[in-house]
């Protein structure tokens, strides 16, 4: 019995009809198109699926996409603003934060949920934060780099 | 992996989940990170979800000696709840750094990860050590049941098929209590394959063990590593019986040194 799930997604007010059981990350990406959310091993371990509701970082392969109704959902498409990179993006080329990438928008999101509560993270903060999302290229060295130095572009700029 | 049909039903306050969860087959979703996941490996098929996340039973607070935390309190929420700044709950805090990941700790709440009483969660633990309470409401009554006879089993509680946790109580510590987590996980879970929760002060010293037997479970007052040599400790491929035994005495042994040290320090 489908129903209909309205939310904000990436500063939009979006509307689509679901199924109880849909869940979350495949409103996003067969509801709405919106791909850059990817699934890596729907088993609510490797975090590629991560997106923020109300500025907090979640999986969205363990959420009902209706549990999401009324929420402000941001996914890697909502980040570069007008073309532009946005700052943690910028450092993770910067610092070869990335090899495959498919692992790429869920560090970046858990990153930017760190990051909205401490700018200034320790090596060992920035590993503990991103417990919760697998890289399997970098070993995790640039990925450390690239959220810091984002955290130092961040608090370069006004926050947006 | 998709979750089998199910019907989804938004609660608006406590009287409209009770009433809903009367429905056959009911389950109550809170932060989904444990029932999703079953749901999505259709372990668990309920008939409807009664998500129960927008009810008003948040938050962390001091009323007469005695720490209230709401069950649908998420572990991120705990860690900033300025209420658990006291010598005697340092577990507490400690406990949930280690739960699951950022993502899973954003979205867990206490409640539900004690309703879903997985025998190898970290919380159970602390909350036995610290002689914890939880009340249970069903539409004709509120009940209050003792932690310690809370865990039937794996995944099984004394919570009826229609009540739901209301509140969970710890009484505070008495001054110069001191109060510790240890765990060694496994490294692909992050689950315990031992967990110990200790609390150390002027009224005694209580330590209780998660990961290794069918439910977390307080030690029979004495020295540690001789109560848990006469339990029943589970074993699996990852760690046989023996060497869960020998963890959970370590683990208990750790947690008790760090929980005395506490009981000693000033906060």
């Amino acid at each position: 019995m489908p129903e209909v799930l309205t939310f904000v997604v990436n500063g939009e007010r979006r509307s689509l009809e679901v199924e109880g059981r849909t869940l979350l990350v495949h409103a996003l990406r067969d509801g709405l198109g919106l791909t850059g959310t990817h699934i890596g091993c729907d088993t609510s371990q490797c975090g590629a699926c991560t997106v923020l509701i109300d500025g907090r970082a979640a999986k969205s392969c363990t959420l009902l996409a209706l549990q999401a109704e009324g929420a402000e959902i941001t996914t890697i498409e909502g980040l570069a603003a007008g073309g532009e990179l946005h700052p943690i993006q910028r450092a993770f080329v910067e610092h070869h934060g990335l090899q495959c990438g498919f692992c790429t928008p869920g560090v970046i999101l858990t990153a930017a949920d760190l990051l909205s509560r401490d700018p200034v993270p320790t090596d060992e903060t920035v590993r503990h934060a991103l417990r919760g999302n697998l890289c399997r290229c970098t070993g995790y060295q640039t990925i450390v780099e690239s959220v810091q130095a984002a955290g130092a572009a961040l608090r370069e700029v006004p926050a947006s | 992996m998709i979750p089998a049909a199910v019907r989804y039903a938004r609660a608006t306050d406590l009287d409209h989940a009770l009433a809903l969860l009367a429905a056959p087959d009911a389950k109550a979703l809170a932060g989904g990170q444990s029932l999703i996941p079953v749901m999505k490996l259709r372990v668990v098929r309920p008939a409807l979800v009664v998500d129960i996340s927008r009810l008003e039973l948040r938050g962390a607070e001091i009323r007469d000696d005695v720490l209230h935390i709401a069950p649908l309190t998420t572990w991120r929420e705990l860690l900033d709840a300025s209420a658990l700044e006291r010598q005697g709950l340092a577990a507490i805090a400690e406990c949930v750094r280690g739960i699951g990941d950022a993502q899973v700790r954003n979205r867990g709440t206490i409640g539900g990860s004690i309703a879903h009483a997985d025998p190898a969660s970290d919380m159970p633990a602390v909350l036995l050590a610290l002689g914890a309470s939880v009340v249970a409401r069903s539409p004709e009554e509120s009940r209050t049941l003792a932690l310690a006879d809370f865990f039937l089993g794996p995944f099984t509680t004394g919570l009826g098929p229609h009540e739901l946790l209301v509140d969970l109580t710890v009484p505070l510590p008495e001054a110069g209590s001191g109060s510790a987590y240890v765990s060694v996980e496994h490294p692909a879970s992050g689950f315990a394959l031992a967990g110990a929760a200790a609390l150390s002060g002027p009224a005694g010293e209580r330590v209780a063990l998660t990961g290794v037997g069918a439910t977390p479970f307080l030690l029979p007052a004495g020295e540690p590593s001789e109560a848990i040599a006469a339990v029943e400790v589970y074993g699996d491929s990852f760690a046989p019986a023996e060497y869960r035994r020998h963890l959970a005495a370590v683990v208990a042994e750790r947690a008790l040194e760090a929980a005395r040290r506490r009981a000693k320090e000033d906060v």
